[in-house]
């Protein structure tokens, strides 16, 4: 390693009650470098910027930043040291200005016009050096997802940071959108300045880091030369086996039309038209991909289709017969009794109830089946069996019903939802982001189980942001922007670049 | 951040090291009026559990804290905070009433029954309402219980001071009800079993109590309908998603929240003052939320922390009973020290803990 | 050895004041001793007996329904001399009590308990409502007089009563304003809201209000003195609150109801039965002192004080809505 290490870690160890997240970390990023740090979720990988980054106190270990040993007690202290953070979930108060969240918590003195001042001048240079446009008078939530980062980072620079370490940048990214962040962080490598890059996204590592770390089970298990490693090694060494990253798969067989969705318009609370006349089928024995950059209506098109959202006009159309209108307070049922499953995209918040034991989460839409208790009651022991079975059959872990769901991993967690809404053998399936936050070998998983899902003849839906996802796994592409179907690609004609175009809007379909 | 502690220490250390903050804090208040407090504190457990009346009266009120606590432990579930215990308690003591004085002609076995279920349901009528309000109109149910206990008041006092008042003393309270249409006190029970117990309000209403506090367990994590009600509190999309109706889910927790709050009259009215009198509520509604509170809206927890604030009124008026110098004002005080520490501050010794026990474990 | 040092600590506990044998006692209702109006008086004549006699009485203020017959059981078995109990409220407590210990002497203020060991002590607020109900429309310009109850129950509409009659005897077209506090007890300790309900009357052109509200009244009084009103007091002697602005107080003798009891039971002089205090027994009335001399010209004392004698006389009937139906 040559000079002294931007910032190092030495035994680094923290642990949460029983789990041991990290565990005795030694880290070294050198300065002016790209470090990326890979690893499944779980794997500690949070947990070790959260403590970079002053949230936690490590139970044992040393940080040094430029060589100086430094006590990092809180997020002042991380600023203070030069480290700046910006979130996967933004850190970001909506209804204030993009100044004023830039000032938040570094306002300058108790009267804020002073620090605005000051504030103005040098965030206008900063724009400019780095070419982070933002309207500093904008209310964040008015903001796309791009410019919410922006701001982010605008807000590290703007607290001095020299390091700044980056949690999942790309989860909301067009691939447009990635490369214009890449081209910033390269930027700021030639100006001697470090960065930590936290993805799941092996390709990037590839595309961006100088170096790679890879974390498992809150251990560093490698820490590599990009240049000198691929992404099936990483792979590897993250989940401890082989894995395939491509999904085996023969070409599809379609049979009848099982949905039709016909000119679906929806209309959100706030008076915003979400889906502006959606038209599509899928049939049974093939998987239909719904690629696009979220925000484009994606959402909003498997709520209406689950029976969660209303309809502004059109009509769905289901194994011939018209569903009845969604929106209403029995038409998620009526759609689940008609054998439509839903995987929502949002697990934690609709998919399962964190604060719930796995054997509730694993009925959740299912409670009023007879076989789980007797009359208005409700069995544990039957649904602990039927729990243990889900279990068993989708290889979660651990296979404990009792244990709270928000204990388990996300790839685990999916696996219940999956499981509970495979099980009641449904004629279609409708899933929203398959793997987003799942692990690399329960991706394989879930990917493996949609595909024998398809050959069993079934029909699934499946809407997705990760372009991988959407090219490993359908057989035809919609590709949704601005709430309409902005074009439809056979698999075999759809290269990335020619999605990314449809997905930011900008192609003549 | 979620800080895992040892169960026992989440459920027993923590609300101890709560309590005995209090009871410190306390103790400087008793010390700066110059009164020892190891003798107060002496005088407060002796009050609260010495002597078998005491017994009786602490039961007495902690019966009343398990009504009200249960309540707002059961809209807890559901995701609502039921601030209007108070209103409920009140308007149920109406349906009480009506049946105990209107079908006093009717033997005891069926009036008493019937005028139990009479509260109940004046009190779900009293909770449903602002349920409904929640659920259709999205008035906020905090400000709405709150609105209903003014309500219920000002109900109740006109027609205490103008329908169900006793004639013949201008009081503003009704007769009193026929011996059969009330609730079996203990020291009648006792004496029916051939033996003397001291007079107290202790009456049969704490088994009820009891039997509620089994209710809403088995209600809230043994039924399809319980399963609902907890799922619409912890998310109400995960809800929707499940095609379950938030809606009329949020209307009958708050009946049942109502109807365990009117439970409380069963005790006060047909077993304690044998008569509905103006304001028997005493606050016990309010105090049942920190009950709940520090009850962690488990119905072993309602029970225990009920008879923890049983102890505190009992024990407390035995203080100001013996010592004039602390007067009731004071006993306010403690108790208000108590649900800070216990209710407020729930939390404020968790990451102390936390950190002593994952030390302690750390070398394992 | 614990439990020795408990003992020791409760005994230490229990020395301190507790209550002397055949001291007599006392409970005040929830307004609590020091509300500046009924339950004051009755703490003043506890007092009084006090001073008179060297004797510190047992004294107990009660926050619920369950304290009152806990505290007054309490009194009379640790052989109180008598247990006075302060407010209609106490009325079946003093009644289960009672029977429970035939041979202690109980006194309640304010309501009537018919048991062979219990002295009721109630007083005719009417009539010395009727009276202050003259001064008002005898005072007021405007010919609009005001009233600031607590709660609306009963008694409170006692007082009322009396002084509508009272303000039409004087002024057969006075404007009787009238406004309760609110709908629950705290109503009879809101100065806040009193002083916003006589404001709003002073508004709607009152010029003299009369406050039964308890500590409310306090809030009436400031009220009255900030825009230049009149104000009448209840219960105690309320005039010297705000001399010029207080035009009198509806005096209500429960001092002298509570002394009577305490020094009747030290003397043997303490008989069990009704007691009815009107302005004959001098048990209510109204206050004229060198606070309110300036405000009471001696044509209006004199108009007072003959419907005074008229009352007593049974010339003039003033209406007690409490009376049994």
């Amino acid at each position: 390693m040559e000079g002294v290490a931007a910032l190092a870690l030495s035994g680094v160890d923290k642990r949460f009650g029983a789990v041991h997240a990290n565990r005795a970390i030694d880290l070294s990023v050198a300065p002016g470098s790209i470090h990326g740090i890979v690893g499944e979720n779980g794997a500690g990988k949070s947990t070790l910027m959260g403590v970079v980054y002053g949230y936690y106190r490590p139970d044992a270990g040393s940080i040094r930043v430029d060589g100086t040993p430094v006590d990092i007690a809180s997020p002042q202290d991380a600023i203070r040291a030069g480290i700046g953070m910006v979130h996967q979930h933004f850190m970001l108060v909506e209804t204030f200005t993009v100044l004023e969240n830039i000032l938040l918590g570094a306002e300058g003195g108790a009267l804020l016009a002073r620090g605005e001042i000051e504030a103005r001048e040098g965030l206008a240079r900063l724009m400019a050096e780095y070419a982070l446009d933002v309207d500093l008078d904008a209310r964040v939530a008015d903001l796309d997802v791009g410019a919410q980062q922006r701001v982010e980072i605008l807000k590290a620079l703007w607290r001095g940071a020299r390091i700044l370490i980056l949690d999942e940048p790309t989860a909301v990214l067009t691939p447009q959108e990635t490369d214009r962040l890449f081209a910033l962080l390269a930027k700021w490598r030639a100006q001697g300045r470090t960065v930590v890059l936290i993805t799941h996204k092996l390709r990037e590592i590839l595309a961006i880091t100088d170096r790679v770390t890879v974390m498992r089970r809150g251990a560093v298990v490698a820490t590599l030369e990009t240049a000198r490693t691929s992404q099936d090694e990483l792979a590897e060494l993250m989940v401890g086996r082989r894995v395939l990253l491509r999904v085996d798969k023969r070409a599809a067989v379609p049979g009848a039309e099982i949905l039709r969705a016909e000119n679906l318009r929806h209309v959100d609370v706030r008076g915003v038209e979400r889906l502006r006349g959606v038209s599509f089928a899928v049939h049974a024995g093939e998987i239909v991909g719904i690629a696009g950059v979220s925000g484009n209506g994606q959402s909003e098109l498997v709520e209406t289709l689950a029976g969660l959202k209303p309809l502004a006009g059109g009509t769905i159309v289901y194994k011939g017969a018209r569903l009845g209108p969604p929106g209403t307070a029995d038409a998620a049922r009526a759609v689940r009794h008609a054998h439509i499953a839903h995987v929502p995209e949002d697990r934690l918040r609709m998919g399962l109830i964190a604060s719930f034991a796995a054997r509730e989460s694993a009925i959740l839409g299912y409670h009023e089946d007879g076989e789980l208790g007797p009359g208005p009651f409700l069995d544990p022991d039957a649904t602990r069996r039927r729990t243990a079975r889900l279990m068993a059959a989708f290889d979660v872990r651990p296979p404990l019903p009792d244990l709270r769901s928000g204990s388990f991993s996300g790839g685990n967690q999916q696996k219940i939802v999956l499981g509970r809404e495979i099980d009641r053998d449904p004629d279609l399936l409708i899933v929203g982001q398959p793997t987003r936050g799942v692990d690399i070998g329960a991706i394989e998983f879930i990917h493996r189980r949609l595909v024998a899902l398809r050959d069993a003849g079934k029909a699934i839906l499946l809407v997705s942001c990760e372009l991988d996802e959407i090219l490993s796994l359908a057989d035809r592409i919609l590709v949704m922007f601005d709430g309409r179907i902005a074009g439809e690609l056979p698999r075999a004609g759809a290269d990335e670049k020619h999605l990314g175009l449809l997905m930011a809007g900008s192609a003549a379909a | 951040m979620t800080g895992d502690l040892p169960r026992w220490v989440d459920l027993g250390l923590l609300p101890l090291a709560n309590l005995a903050a209090a009871l410190l804090i306390s103790s400087l208040v008793v010390l700066a009026i110059g009164i020892d407090p190891r003798a107060a504190l002496a005088i407060l457990v002796h009050g609260a559990v010495g002597y078998p009346e005491a017994w009786g009266y602490t039961l007495y009120y902690a019966t009343n804290f398990v009504f009200t606590g249960l309540a707002v432990a059961v809209a807890f579930h559901a995701g609502l905070f039921n601030i209007g215990g108070e209103g409920q308690a009140y308007v149920a003591g109406l349906g009480a009433t009506l049946v105990c004085l209107g079908l006093d002609a009717l033997p005891g076995f069926v009036v008493v029954p019937l005028a139990i279920l009479a509260a109940a349901a004046f009190g779900a009528a009293w909770g449903a309402i602002p349920g409904w309000l929640q659920a259709r109109r999205g008035s906020h149910v905090v400000i709405t219980t709150i609105m209903f206990n003014f309500l219920a008041a000002a109900l109740m006092t006109y027609l205490l001071s103008n329908v169900l008042l006793d004639p013949t003393y201008g009081s503003p309270e009704t007769r009193r009800f026929a011996p059969h249409a009330t609730m079996w006190t203990f020291s009648e029970l006792a004496a029916r079993l051939g033996f003397q117990a001291p007079r107290s309000p202790l009456n049969a209403a704490t088994l009820l109590a009891l039997a509620a506090a089994a209710f809403v367990w088995v209600y809230v994590w043994r039924t399809r309908a319980g399963y609902a009600l907890r799922t619409v509190g912890a998310s109400e999309q995960a809800a929707r998603y499940a095609g379950i109706d938030p809606a009329r889910t949020v209307i009958v927790a708050m009946a049942i929240s109502g109807a365990l709050a009117g439970l409380m009259p069963v005790n006060e009215v047909m077993g304690s003052q044998q008569r509905m009198v103006l304001a028997f509520t005493g606050g016990y509604g309010f105090v049942g939320i920190a009950v709940a509170l520090m009850g962690r809206n488990h119905p072993v927890g309602v029970c225990l922390a009920a008879l923890l604030f049983g102890a505190l009124y009992q024990g407390g008026s035995d203080l100001a009973f013996e010592i004039s110098t602390i007067n009731r004002d004071l006993v306010i005080v403690i108790q208000g020290l108590v649900i800070l520490f216990c209710g407020a501050l729930e939390n404020m010794f968790r990451p102390a803990l936390a950190a002593f026990f994952s030390r302690a474990k750390a070398p394992a | 050895m614990k439990n020795a040092a408990l003992a020791a600590l409760l005994a230490a506990g229990l020395a301190a004041p507790a209550m002397a044998q055949n001291a007599p006692a006392v409970t005040f209702d929830v307004g609590g001793k020091f509300d500046r109006s009924f339950n004051q008086a009755a703490y003043d004549g506890a007092e009084k007996f006090k001073k008179e006699t060297g004797v510190q009485y047992a004294e107990f203020e009660v926050r619920n329904a369950a304290e009152r017959e806990q505290s007054i059981r309490n009194l009379a078995r640790r052989g109180a001399s008598v247990v006075v109990a302060v407010g209609f409220n106490n009325r079946s407590a003093v009644e289960t009590v009672a029977r429970e210990f035939p041979n202690v002497k109980f006194t309640i203020i304010d309501s009537v308990v018919e048991l062979p060991n219990v002295q009721s002590v109630v007083f005719r607020e009417h009539e010395g409502s009727f009276l202050v109900g003259m001064l008002a429309a005898m005072a007021s310009k405007s010919g609009k007089v005001g009233f600031v109850g607590g709660m609306d129950i009963p008694l409170i509409r006692k007082f009322y009563k009396g002084y509508e009659e009272g303000a039409k005897y004087a002024n057969p077209k006075a404007d009787v304003l009238m406004n309760m506090t609110g709908t629950t007890p705290a109503a009879f300790n809101d100065p806040t809201r009193g002083a916003e309900l006589a404001r709003g009357q002073f508004d709607r052109g009152a010029d003299v209000v009369y406050a039964a509200a308890g500590a409310t009244g306090l809030g009436v009084y400031q009220a009255a003195k900030d825009a230049r009103k009149l104000a009448i007091g209840v219960d105690s002697n309320q005039n010297h609150l705000h001399p010029g602005t207080m035009l009198s107080s509806m005096i209500k003798r429960v001092d002298v109801a509570v002394y009577n009891a305490m020094i009747g039971a030290r003397k043997g002089t303490w008989q069990a039965g009704v007691t009815v205090l009107g302005l004959k027994e001098e048990g209510v009335g109204w206050a004229i002192d060198e606070f309110n001399r300036k405000l009471v010209t001696p044509e209006m004392e004199k108009k007072v004080n003959e419907a005074r004698e008229a009352i007593i006389a049974g010339k003039i009937k003033v209406t007690d809505v409490t009376a049994p139906r």
